[in-house]
């Protein structure tokens, strides 16, 4: 089962699409999110996201700053005012 | 009388502002394309974060610890119009319409009894306003070029608002731009940006799970805030951007044609003059010989 990840800043959704794992920066500690995560919302600390494609590639770093990340039945959403 | 040397002189220079309000229209269709890009690669954003402060505010009651970005200052008495206009004209009625909207709603307010300020974003708007409501500007900043504003300038008027209203300058800030429907349509809108206008159908999100939050709603509301100020402004520059060359091209398009209808008539008339200078000449002609 994937998880279906949205990256979006004001100026350009920039990634959207389906992945095994995203880690994410929170301003409270890091958190991963899998597929079937339950709902949960949080805000984001500048840091780096990582995606992971699927179980064993090495993740996909992008770097982000200021926002929040919503997880809900539908999959993950980071906003972010800044990505990459 | 026109001489025919002047009718000519006319004619070339007509033709050359034709050239010239092609060419614009043409830059303008190149840019309103990208424009109407940006506006549109900007609404996820805009609306998701829409929906999720509006599905946060909806769970929090109003209470004193409430962020004031949310409840508001409790008064109505002080409105502070952020009016996005653009630097430049030549578009059309792009400016004129942003400024008769929020002219009407700062009357109507005034009437009773409120007091309206502006904060001018763009020199067009400035120049009305300025005229109209003298000594009520607070503030206003030339965003140069629409289409290449970039998030950090919208951010940083929003942080300017947010200083400004917890400073307790205004009660109720609107924001006025022209929404870009099509190259035809630009609608000039108003829309509330402090406090956040909770939708009426706001819900709790729908599915029984409820949500985690870290931290807590307030401290999620309170980062939220402002930043959906900011991105509510900068989605309204965006728009505007694009309503700007819409509205630009259809003006451009509109000079174009006019342009192309005087010089036929100017040609019209041109060439009847030639043909009664070239009669009068023969006339001259033939009774000279006659008379010989």
């Amino acid at each position: 089962m994937a998880l279906h990840f949205e990256l979006v800043t004001p100026e350009k959704l920039v990634r959207s699409g389906e992945v095994y794992q995203v880690v994410v920066p929170g301003t409270e500690g890091d958190f991963g999110v899998l597929a079937g995560h339950a709902p949960f919302m949080a805000t984001v600390r500048d840091g780096e996201l990582a995606v992971y494609a699927d179980e064993r590639s090495q993740p996909d770093m992008i770097r982000i700053e200021g926002g929040f990340a919503e997880v809900n039945e539908k999959g993950l959403t980071v906003l972010a005012e800044k990505a990459e | 009388m026109a001489s025919l040397k002047a009718l000519k002189g006319r004619i070339d220079s007509v033709k050359s502002t034709q050239k010239i309000t092609k060419a614009m229209q043409m830059v303008a269709a190149a840019k309103l394309k990208r424009a109407q890009n940006a506006a549109e690669a900007g609404r996820p954003y805009a609306e998701r974060l829409e929906k999720v402060v509006a599905s946060l505010a909806s769970k929090v009651t109003i209470s004193s610890t409430t962020p004031k970005l949310l409840s508001g200052t409790g008064k109505d008495q002080v409105h502070l119009f952020v009016v996005a206009t653009s630097d430049k004209g030549l578009a059309g009625a792009f400016n004129a319409n942003i400024a008769r909207l929020a002219r009407r709603r700062a009357d109507a307010l005034i009437k009773q009894g409120k007091t309206v300020k502006f904060y001018c974003i763009g020199k067009k708007g400035r120049a009305v306003l300025n005229r109209l409501y003298p000594g009520q500007i607070v503030k206003s900043v030339e965003p140069g070029d629409l289409g290449k504003l970039s998030f950090a300038d919208a951010h940083a008027w929003a942080e300017d608002l947010v200083e400004r209203f917890d400073a307790g300058e205004f009660d109720v800030a609107h924001l006025f731009y022209s929404h870009f429907q099509s190259v035809l349509v630009q609608d000039p809108t108003q829309q509330q940006i402090i406090p956040v206008k909770v939708p009426e159908d706001a819900t709790a999100p729908q599915g029984t799970a409820a949500i985690e939050y870290e931290p807590d709603e307030e401290g999620i509301l309170a980062d939220l805030l402002p930043r959906n100020v900011a991105v509510q402004i900068f989605r309204a520059m965006r728009e505007n951007a694009a309503s700007e060359q819409g509205s630009k091209m259809t003006a451009m398009d509109n000079a174009t044609r006019n342009a192309g209808d005087l010089i036929k008539r100017l040609n019209i008339e041109y060439n009847r003059k030639r043909q009664a200078a070239i009669t009068t000449e023969l006339v001259e002609i033939i009774s000279g010989a006659e008379a010989l």
